[in-house]
């Protein structure tokens, strides 16, 4: 997994509620068999119409909004279990989705990508998607050791939670992986000496 | 402390805990078309072996054809990931029900019918109806694409324990109400996130005395309030079904085994985080009007006019997709597809109740109703019970099994703009086609709807 660094950028706001996987890609999408692309088809029936032009009312296709950073309404990435959602906002150049709570999965996939979930109050999203609609260009600085999101518009910094492994992963780019090889020894005492094995 | 189920199940199967996070073991690992090959190229490429292969099990359901399984897959990318599958499982010993063996079928489904899925165990899959299982007293729960590589690799996941909540609904469901309504009744009350970082026991006589299948329905569905699972205790019922399955222990054995189910169950005083507590008597047959679960309303209710505050944008957004409005009811609205069948309800007890109902009537004309089994064995059950006979009768249009028109990875699609009563898990938009509009609903209510040809009170037909 690649490292996470500071992330200063602006915003694309979509102040949608209850976001689920099949828009932020389609199940029909989910064909390929390796891990790159998906960013193509990103929000696919939102952001063209059926004959592939673009809607030019969504945000990912307005120009106004540029920016690693995808601020969204409550209960991000609910439904189904796709990785490919992370991937596909991963691909599309996103590295920071802040929401006021996101769906367990979406949150874990997310996290094992180099895809962070900030979460934040529902007052605080509110005034954040507000800030972007009206002053698209907006920077943010998200800044992961410092778990700490720095809005230079209002001078004003909100921490937010991360699990403290999670982030030690994201900052050196490690993989669960590894961690859990790595406890080969412990995982087959446990096979050996467990009560009831199936 | 007084224990849940659901500690039980969760402490036997912590291999070491580290902070927040348990190195938690999986007994079952459900593995399918869809999200394993990404899995198995991260394995390969850091050369390390699958660490428990006999606890794997593959099938293909996403993304294959329901008519013609004897033929190649026409579509060159879909033939292409299940063809993938086949050559993973052949390449690493994976144990494959593909198409065409006798037990494939839909991952949900196969699990529980060959005895797979016992009280007790830990199981995952790439797929958030994973929770399915739950229903035999299992922790099970959905993964991402990572994570399935993880369990290859090591058959452990390093996760953190989610908060616990009890579900009761205590009382007799009325005639025609379903495990389904129960649960989209549920849903409806807790809203499409009401259970996010909860993993939910159902309790209550209501829930008790459901069959398998039905609480299979009513666990598969935990994923559409945001829970990580759901569960319910095991008890005669469970024992009942998994007796003398294929990969049910026997003899000794079993009997070792059932002295260990009978364990499981949360003890009197035991504390959940959350509880809430339902009369059955309050559900009736439901439909849903919106894009996602948490929508839904008795069939005889009526649309909400008032959201709560901040979400009135996406309650209008559903209402213009679906072509609703609020305060309106939905009887009387033309339907022009019925789809009966994925992981919540294609099990045979899904199929005679849509059977019985059809039986000596006809479909309306201006409807398409496909019904897809679960599996070959609901298949070939269904036809050693003349359950194929009726339906060609009644105009339903039988298939071979697969998610199908659940999420429509395969041709099975529903048009832009068309109304479909479907008894699958997800109303989202597009998601049984681009520009699809879904009403989930029971089994019964479907089969009704199709023969009426629009939404009806289902009332006049329970007596």
């Amino acid at each position: 997994m690649e490292k996470f660094e500071i992330i200063q950028s602006g915003a694309v706001p979509l102040p949608i509620e209850n976001i689920d996987t099949d828009q932020i890609i389609p199940a029909r999408f989910l064909k390929a068999t390796s891990r790159e692309g998906f960013g193509e088809n990103l929000f696919r029936d939102w952001r063209y119409d059926g004959d592939g032009n673009p809607k030019m009312g969504f945000a990912l296709n307005n120009p106004r909004y540029s920016g690693q950073i995808l601020v969204a309404g409550k209960n991000f990435g609910c439904g189904s279990s796709r990785e490919h959602a992370a991937w596909a906002i991963h691909d599309a150049g996103f590295r920071v989705v802040i929401s006021s709570y996101f769906a367990d999965i979406f949150r874990g996939n997310a996290l094992n990508n180099g895809l962070l979930p900030v979460q934040v109050s529902d007052e605080l999203l509110h005034r954040l998607l507000e800030q972007v609609e009206q002053e698209p260009q907006t920077q943010f600085v998200v800044d992961l050791v410092k778990q700490e999101l720095f809005i230079p518009a209002w001078n004003e910094s909100v921490s937010f939670e991360i699990d403290p492994y999670k982030k030690e992963c994201l900052i050196n780019g490690y993989d669960d992986i590894d961690f859990l090889v790595s406890q080969k020894e412990a995982i087959e005492v446990y096979e050996s000496t467990r009560a009831w094995a199936y | 402390m007084k224990k849940t189920l659901f500690d039980k199940i969760w402490e036997a199967h912590v291999v070491r805990s580290m902070g927040g996070l348990d190195v938690f073991y999986i007994d079952k690992h459900l593995i399918h078309e869809v999200t394993s090959p990404q899995a198995f190229d991260e394995i390969s490429a850091r050369n390390l072996p699958l660490y428990r292969k006999n606890q794997i099990v593959a099938t293909a359901d996403h993304n294959v054809p329901t008519v013609n399984q004897h033929l190649p897959i026409q579509e060159p990318l879909s033939r292409m990931q299940v063809d993938k599958l086949t050559e993973n499982c052949a390449k690493h010993g994976v144990e494959l029900f593909g198409l065409g063996h006798q037990n494939q079928g839909i991952v949900h489904v196969i699990g529980p019918e060959l005895g797979i899925t016992q009280p007790g165990m830990t199981i995952v899959c790439g797929d958030s109806h994973t929770s399915t299982h739950g229903a035999f007293g299992a922790i099970a729960f959905g993964i991402g694409t990572s994570q399935v590589a993880q369990v290859m690799a090591s058959q452990c996941l390093l996760i953190s324990r989610p908060k616990k909540m009890r579900i009761t609904v205590d009382g007799e469901l009325g005639r025609g109400v379903s495990a389904k309504d129960l649960i989209l009744y549920v849903i409806s009350k807790l809203g499409t996130g009401g259970a996010t970082g909860y993993f939910v026991e159902y309790a209550g006589s209501a829930v008790r005395s459901l069959s398998m299948e039905g609480r299979m329905t009513v666990c598969n569905m935990s994923i559409e309030m945001g829970a990580r699972g759901g569960m319910i205790a095991p008890d005669e019922t469970t024992f009942a079904y998994v007796n003398g399955r294929e990969h049910a222990p026997k003899g000794e054995r079993w009997e070792q085994a059932l002295a260990y189910w009978k364990t499981l169950y949360s003890e009197e005083g035991a504390t959940f985080d959350k509880e809430y507590f339902f009369s059955a008597e309050e559900i009736s047959p439901m439909i849903t009007y919106g894009t996602n679960p948490g929508m839904g309303i008795a069939l005889t209710g009526a649309i909400p006019t008032t959201v709560p505050a901040g979400e009135t944008a996406s309650f209008d957004k559903s209402l213009e997709y679906m072509g609703f409005a609020p305060g309106e009811s939905l009887l009387g609205k033309e339907v022009n597809y019925v789809f009966i069948g994925s992981c919540t309800n294609s099990r045979i007890e899904d199929l005679r109740v849509v059977a019985e109902f059809v039986k000596g009537r006809h479909k309306a004309s201006h409807v398409e109703a496909i019904i897809v089994p679960g599996s070959k064995h609901v298949e070939q059950q269904a036809i050693a019970e003349g359950i194929d006979v009726l339906l060609a009768e009644a105009g339903f249009e039988l298939r071979e099994p697969g998610c199908s028109a659940c999420l429509a990875m395969n041709e099975d699609k529903i048009p832009a703009g068309a109304y479909c009563v479907s008894t699958s898990n997800r109303n989202f938009e597009g998601r049984q086609g681009p520009g699809s509009r879904t009403l989930l609903a029971s089994p019964l209510v479907a089969a009704i709807t199709a023969v009426e040809g629009k939404i009806v009170d289902v009332t006049k037909y329970l007596n």
